[in-house]
């Protein structure tokens, strides 16, 4: 059975000058222990989905509709008191996108991460820090870093802390909102084989979420990608990256610059993506898209099972494919 | 046409310690490291924006600047000018033919400035044309970044522009007085994925249609494998290896090549949850403490397997750059 689920999942920021649909009817599935990879380019949504899984939509956005159903129970509409007192750091947690540049400058990191596990797990102060101790050995941190402020670490350290505080409460799912974007490349694989380890040793489901494919190709057994708000391919990592049904999907990977095997041509995907307040009609993907045709931008594609757990959003899935 | 010869900045001893390189004409030069390694100071030192406290920036300026720099009493040998020697007045003449495009599109633009304004401002700033040649031209340049229609764009401002458009507004601007280098920091990568190479191709082909030499600064070596002619690859404030770029990707041989290479994640399911070995040893020091041999020293993990010969080089002596080979370049004890 499925550990999350989540149907039809809408929310919208209504600012001043009009609705901003960051999410538009996103649906998924995530079994225990399995790594989600959601991919897409800044601004089609990724992060307001992940506010919106645990509960934190900032305003003038909210949850329009649509069921997030975690082991059995929706969700959305829970009242702030019981999503904080039961859901968020116990059942699910979130590395936050520049998490690390949010540590509180003024108390130790050894502070933080204990008012945490008092705060939110009921700890004792005795049983935090020795709880502490434990997670910064997990993390691959020396111990003498409870001590230590936050700018006195480096990016990486301060990456490994926020990591640890996510899995303070040993959540079932773990939310990495680009964990890795604003660190050097080296510093990044070393924390993707933090992550990696991580979610050998405890088994935990993850939610990864990167406009880079190659770190979500890391670790995701599955990946989801979105363009303009909407989810326009979802499936196994080995097909979507492989043999993308969605010419969004392909040509992303056409795009991506590769440090191995032959130099190739680099390609990019012409025009920019829309601005979400109005989306083009139709494939929302259209006035980039080098395959439309004219259904194209009067029908708006909906996921069609390809098979095999493979779902793609396009007026031609099935008919064009691809391989990367 | 430039050559840069052991230069470390004024303000801070060690944000650029012993770079040394030449510039060929028409070609794209790659400076590629880690953040904080010095490639915008290295970047800001050819363009006069800090002064080097020792070292030479040696350029060829083309002949017309020459004469003009000749009238002011510039000396010159075989051809060449000492950049760091140039006084303001000078330098005043030299950005003519030496431009920049920032990394921040965002920020690089005035905002209170139309397309139009933007793009002609080194114009203007130079007393270069009349109005009715100056507009011509800034249309020229808008075509050639391919902001089109042009009529479309002359009006506006900056925070009615895309990311990528707004790139291209900064390279209209950096090559409209037709520069002979242009320093490109970092120019895509606060954009997205999917229009990056779109800009890294007006770039190049810009380049190539006009001649112009360009030194592009990234940290990521596998864009840089799509642009340039050849790297460098720094750290700590110094090069550590250069070379033809496809060279230094398929054979790097300075160990932080080799780890930064290992360390590039690509969009291959076949990574998925392996562990990526990675030959290194924890992060970046900071620059103040530097070892008094080879400043990678307590990183590699070349010099924990070296004989006791070589140990001792990497202890005590700074490695220079070296020829391992036609157009490769390596400072490493252990490779040359
Ligand atoms: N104005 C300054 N004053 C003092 N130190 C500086 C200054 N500017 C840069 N530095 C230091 O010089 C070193 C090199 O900086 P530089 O900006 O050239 O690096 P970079 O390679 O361009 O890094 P990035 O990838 O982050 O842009 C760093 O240690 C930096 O902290
Ligand atoms: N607080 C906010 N108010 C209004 N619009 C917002 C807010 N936060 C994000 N948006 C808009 O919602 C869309 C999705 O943003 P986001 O979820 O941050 O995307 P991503 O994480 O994929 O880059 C964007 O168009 C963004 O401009
Ligand atoms: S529906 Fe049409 S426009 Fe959209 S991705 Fe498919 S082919 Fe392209
Ligand atoms: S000189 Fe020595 S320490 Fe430096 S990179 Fe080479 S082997 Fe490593
Ligand atoms: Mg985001
Ligand atoms: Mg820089």
């Amino acid at each position: 059975m499925p550990l999350l689920v989540v149907e039809d999942l809408r929310i919208y920021y209504f600012t001043g000058r009009g609705v901003v649909r960051a999410v538009d009817g996103v649906s998924f599935s995530l079994e225990p222990g399995e790594v989600l990879g959601i991919a897409g380019e800044s601004g089609c949504g990724k992060s307001t989905l992940a506010w919106g899984l645990i509960g934190l939509v900032p305003p003038p956005g909210r949850i329009v509709s649509g069921r997030i159903v975690l082991d059995g129970v929706d969700i959305v509409g829970l009242s702030e008191d019981v999503l904080r007192s039961r859901i968020r750091w116990k059942r699910i947690s979130m590395i936050f996108q520049g998490a690390m540049n949010t540590l509180t400058p003024v108390y130790t990191v050894g502070r933080q991460m204990v008012e945490l596990l008092r705060v939110h797990g009921g700890f004792s102060e005795r049983e935090a820090r020795a709880r502490v101790l434990e997670l910064l050995d997990s993390v691959g941190l020396e111990r003498g870093i409870f001590d230590r402020y936050p700018h006195e670490l480096s990016g990486g350290q301060k990456q490994r802390v926020t990591i640890a505080m996510a899995l303070a409460l040993d959540p079932d799912i773990v939310i990495a909102d680009e964990p890795t974007t604003a660190l050097d490349v080296v510093v990044q694989a070393q924390i993707l084989n933090l992550l990696k380890r991580l979610q050998r040793e405890k088994g935990i489901s993850f939610i990864l979420i990167s406009h880079d494919l190659g770190v979500i190709a890391e670790l995701a057994d599955k990946v989801m990608v979105m363009y303009a708000g909407r989810v326009v391919e979802y499936g196994p990592a080995d097909i979507v990256l492989r043999r993308p049904g969605h010419p969004y999907t392909y040509m992303l990977l056409r795009a991506f610059p590769r440090i191995h095997g032959p130099r190739g041509r680099l390609e990019y995907i012409p025009g920019a993506p829309p601005d979400l307040r109005s989306p083009p009609p139709g494939c929302r993907f259209h006035p980039r898209c080098p395959f439309r045709v004219e259904e194209c931008s009067v029908r708006e594609p909906s996921l069609r099972d390809l098979g095999g757990g493979h779902y793609v959003a396009c007026i031609r899935a099935g008919e064009l494919q691809f391989s990367v | 046409m430039i050559e840069v010869l052991r230069f470390r900045p004024r303000r801070y001893v060690y944000a650029v310690n012993n770079v040394s390189f030449a510039l060929r004409e028409g070609e794209v030069f790659c400076l590629v490291g880690e953040s904080g390694c010095g490639k915008t100071t290295t970047g800001r030192a050819l363009l006069g924006l800090v002064k080097p406290t020792g070292g030479r920036i040696l350029y060829r300026p083309s002949r017309e600047l020459a004469e003009r720099l000749g009238e002011l009493g510039v000396v010159f040998e075989d051809g060449f000018v000492d950049l760091v020697s140039l006084g303001r007045r000078e330098w005043r003449l030299v950005r003519r033919e030496i431009q920049v495009v920032y990394q921040d599109p965002y920020s690089s633009l005035n905002p209170r400035f139309t397309v139009k304004r933007s793009v002609e401002e080194p114009l203007i700033i130079h007393g270069i044309g009349d109005e009715e040649w100056r507009d011509r031209r800034v249309r020229e340049m808008l075509e050639a970044v391919r902001l089109l229609p042009v009529s479309e764009y002359l009006e506006r401002y900056p925070h009615e522009l895309s990311g990528g458009q707004r790139q291209r507004v900064a390279i209209a601007r950096a090559f409209i007085l037709n520069p002979r280098l242009v320093v490109a920091d970092e120019p895509v990568s606060m954009l997205d994925v999917s229009i990056r190479a779109e800009i890294l191709e007006l770039l190049v082909s810009l380049k190539s249609r006009l001649g112009t030499t360009i030194v592009f600064i990234t940290h990521d070596l596998a864009t840089a494998r799509y642009v340039c002619d050849r790297i460098a690859v720094m750290y700590l404030g110094s090069i550590v290896e250069v070379g033809d770029a496809e060279k230094v990707i398929r054979e790097p041989l300075h160990p932080y090549t080799r780890a930064l290479i290992a360390a590039i994640p690509e969009p291959d399911p076949a990574n998925r949850r392996r562990m990526r070995e990675l030959p290194i040893k924890g992060e970046v020091p900071s620059a103040v403490d530097l070892p008094r041999g080879c400043s990678f020293m307590p990183r590699c993990v070349v010099y924990d397997r070296a004989d006791p010969r070589i140990k001792r080089l990497c202890e005590e002596r700074r490695p220079g750059l070296a020829r391992v080979a036609r157009d490769h370049w390596v400072a490493c004890w252990a490779v040359s």
